[in-house]
């Protein structure tokens, strides 16, 4: 398989991704799909650092990592406040703040 | 693959040490120990103790930065790369440092501030709890709030420094991720400050997830992630347009997330109206004034080839920010949530100094940070100081006859308020002068126009809230004007700069000139 290929797979799981930040309502299944954007990053970087030869791209994709695995501390921290309060995580109940 | 990986090593298989110049990073490394220093107190210093070790802490290590910084400012060399070129140290970067670390003092004076008590006494006990109820009751004051926010203020010293797009990348998070918990922490109206930091969360993930695969194009279309690497690549003119360009997009996105600019702005009025009003003040001033300065170093650096190809986009974003920032504005009846909509369109505003990409556009871009900045902070700290029994009174027609119950205060207001309207003799009206003429010189006078009508569109809002506060009646049971000394002192910081800036403005005007004579180093 050419990188090409898996440049290819990249793009389909950050959009998977995107959408499903979009379309789905449990915050924590909108997070989860924003870490497989995250993913999705990496895949794209360790692809092109294949096809440029050099390992920057494989460097950044440890940092990407540890960026994330602290993203997932803070964010579990404020959704679980949240659920405690409200007894749901559905973004749709979060819904004071508006117009 | 094997080949690669031996060919980046030494010869002997030994991995050269990088060479870090530390005194001229000294303010972000004096900002994150200082941060360090302060979770280390949290861990081992008495409950009691805590606010009187972390207070003054936190004021030496952003005072101390600023002296470094103008420090650095002052010598003749002022334009190099530090740690292995990931950050720049030129005169823009210097300057936006500076203005960062004094408003952050500024707003540090309002969260260190016990007479308003902005903070919930323990983050993790539900709301209206018995084990609230028990924390409040205990007189308890959280002192985490102090190493969050040198954690968020050391990522935004980072943020416009950064000289290649992963140390960005990374001085965004450390930005972001204390400011997401730094929203969710107010004392009161609780649940409308976690909704807030929720919102703020999964929106400002999403984005920096579409700014890192920005990141990754780039990296595709030129094999490295340094600015300058990428712009000399784009100069050739070879490699994947395709990957340019969405780069370049999803890079944009990301930043302009950040600034608040339309499309991208839905977060803000919801996150500035529930996170507490010394937050607010934080990420108003700060963050806007270092997100703007990445965004200026990455369209001034890495794509400076390319204003044929981002400037179209960026004239449409940065004319529905002005208009839709003043339009939305009229139609609110929080206070909070009306400067949130006013710092959407002085977004609008900022980016027609970027869009000028020239001397003249940068130096202007950076007068107008520091000027906005300033009243922004001041004007947030006037909020807090408007209360009643439920804490802040947020509503507008609670502001009703405020003229007449403390007229200083509401006079104040109003001048603040002028000053964002841009009415001569304050800040905000060089400010506005300085970045326009920079865009009608750079052939953007389209621009300009679109930004005049929605100044005086805007004008009408700012102008409604002082006939609210002066010429109605005050409510019987109407708020009353609790002014302790720490939020008298931001607030005449606040005041006393849009007053210079906008009688005086010659010095400072000048330091910005001076910053960005040589423009960003690459």
């Amino acid at each position: 398989m050419s990188p090409g290929h898996y440049l290819a797979l990249s793009a389909i799981l950050f959009t998977i991704g995107a959408l499903g930040v979009l379309v789905r309502r449990n915050a924590i299944v909108v997070f989860m799909c924003i870490e497989l954007m995250l993913n999705a990053t990496n895949l794209a970087f360790v692809s092109f650092s294949r096809m440029h030869g050099n390992l920057d791209g494989q460097i950044i994709a440890f940092f990407v990592m540890v960026v994330a695995a602290a993203e997932v501390v803070v964010g579990l921290a404020i959704i679980m406040t949240i659920f405690r309060t409200r007894r749901s995580s559905s973004v749709d109940d979060v819904n004071l703040l508006k117009y | 693959m094997t080949s690669h990986v031996s060919a980046a090593l030494a010869p002997g298989g030994d991995i050269p040490a990088p060479h870090i110049e530390y005194g001229q990073i000294m303010p972000i490394l004096l900002v994150l120990g200082v941060a360090v220093a302060g979770v280390l107190v949290e861990a081992f210093v008495g409950r009691t103790w805590r606010y009187t070790v972390q207070v003054p802490l936190a004021f030496l290590g952003l005072a101390g930065g600023f002296a470094w910084t103008i420090v650095l400012g002052l010598r003749d060399e002022t334009h190099a790369v530090a740690a292995e070129g990931a950050l720049g140290v030129d005169g823009p970067t210097l300057f936006l440092q500076g203005t960062i670390l004094i408003l952050a003092l500024v707003s540090l004076l309002l969260i260190a501030d016990r007479g308003t008590g902005s903070f919930a006494a323990q983050a993790a006990a539900l709301p209206g709890s018995e084990a609230e109820q028990r924390t409040t009751a205990a007189g308890i004051i959280q002192t985490e709030v102090f190493p969050l926010l040198m954690f968020a203020v050391g990522g935004m010293l980072i943020f416009p420094a950064s000289n290649d797009l992963l140390t960005m990348f990374v001085g965004l998070e450390v930005m972001s991720l204390p400011l997401y918990l730094l929203c969710g922490l107010a004392r009161r109206r609780r649940l409308l400050s976690q909704e807030a930091a929720v919102k703020y969360f999964l929106l400002g993930s999403f984005s920096s997830a579409f700014f890192l695969y920005g990141i990754a194009l780039l990296y595709g279309y030129a094999g490295s992630v340094k600015l300058g690497d990428i712009a000399a690549e784009a100069g050739r003119d070879a490699g994947s347009e395709t990957l340019l360009l969405g780069g370049i997009a999803l890079l944009a996105l990301g930043l302009l997330f950040k600034l608040g600019a339309v499309p991208f702005h839905m977060w803000k009025p919801d996150v500035y109206q529930g996170a507490p009003t010394p937050i607010t003040a934080l990420m108003a001033s700060c963050t806007l004034v270092s997100a703007f300065g990445a965004m200026l170093r990455v369209f001034f650096v890495a794509f400076e080839n390319l204003t044929w190809e981002w400037r179209p986009a960026m004239w449409g974003v940065s004319i529905i920010t002005m208009i839709a920032g003043a339009v939305i504005a009229i139609t609110q009846t929080d206070i909070k949530r009306m400067l949130a909509y006013s710092s959407i369109a002085h977004a609008g505003f900022l980016l027609t100094g970027v869009i000028a990409t020239s001397r003249e556009g940068l130096s202007s871009t950076l007068f107008y940070l520091a000027a906005y900045g300033f009243t922004t902070v001041g004007a947030f700290a006037v909020v807090t100081t408007v209360r009643d029994a439920g804490g802040e009174a947020g509503h507008l027609s609670r502001w009703a006859g405020l003229g007449k119950r403390s007229p200083l205060i509401a006079g104040v207001f109003a001048f603040f308020l002028l000053a964002f309207a841009g009415i001569p003799l304050t800040s905000g009206f060089t400010g506005k002068f300085a970045v326009f003429k920079a865009a009608v010189e750079a052939d953007a006078t389209p621009l300009v126009v679109v930004g005049v009508i929605s100044s005086a569109i805007a004008a009408f809002f700012y102008v409604r809230v002082i006939v609210v506060m002066f010429f109605s009646e005050p409510e019987a049971d109407g708020p009353t004007v609790v002014v302790s000394p720490a939020t008298a002192a931001a607030v005449v910081l606040g005041l006393a700069a849009t007053v210079v800036l906008g009688v005086l403005p010659q010095p400072v005007l000048d330091l910005a000139g001076h910053a960005a004579t040589q423009m960003f180093v690459r």
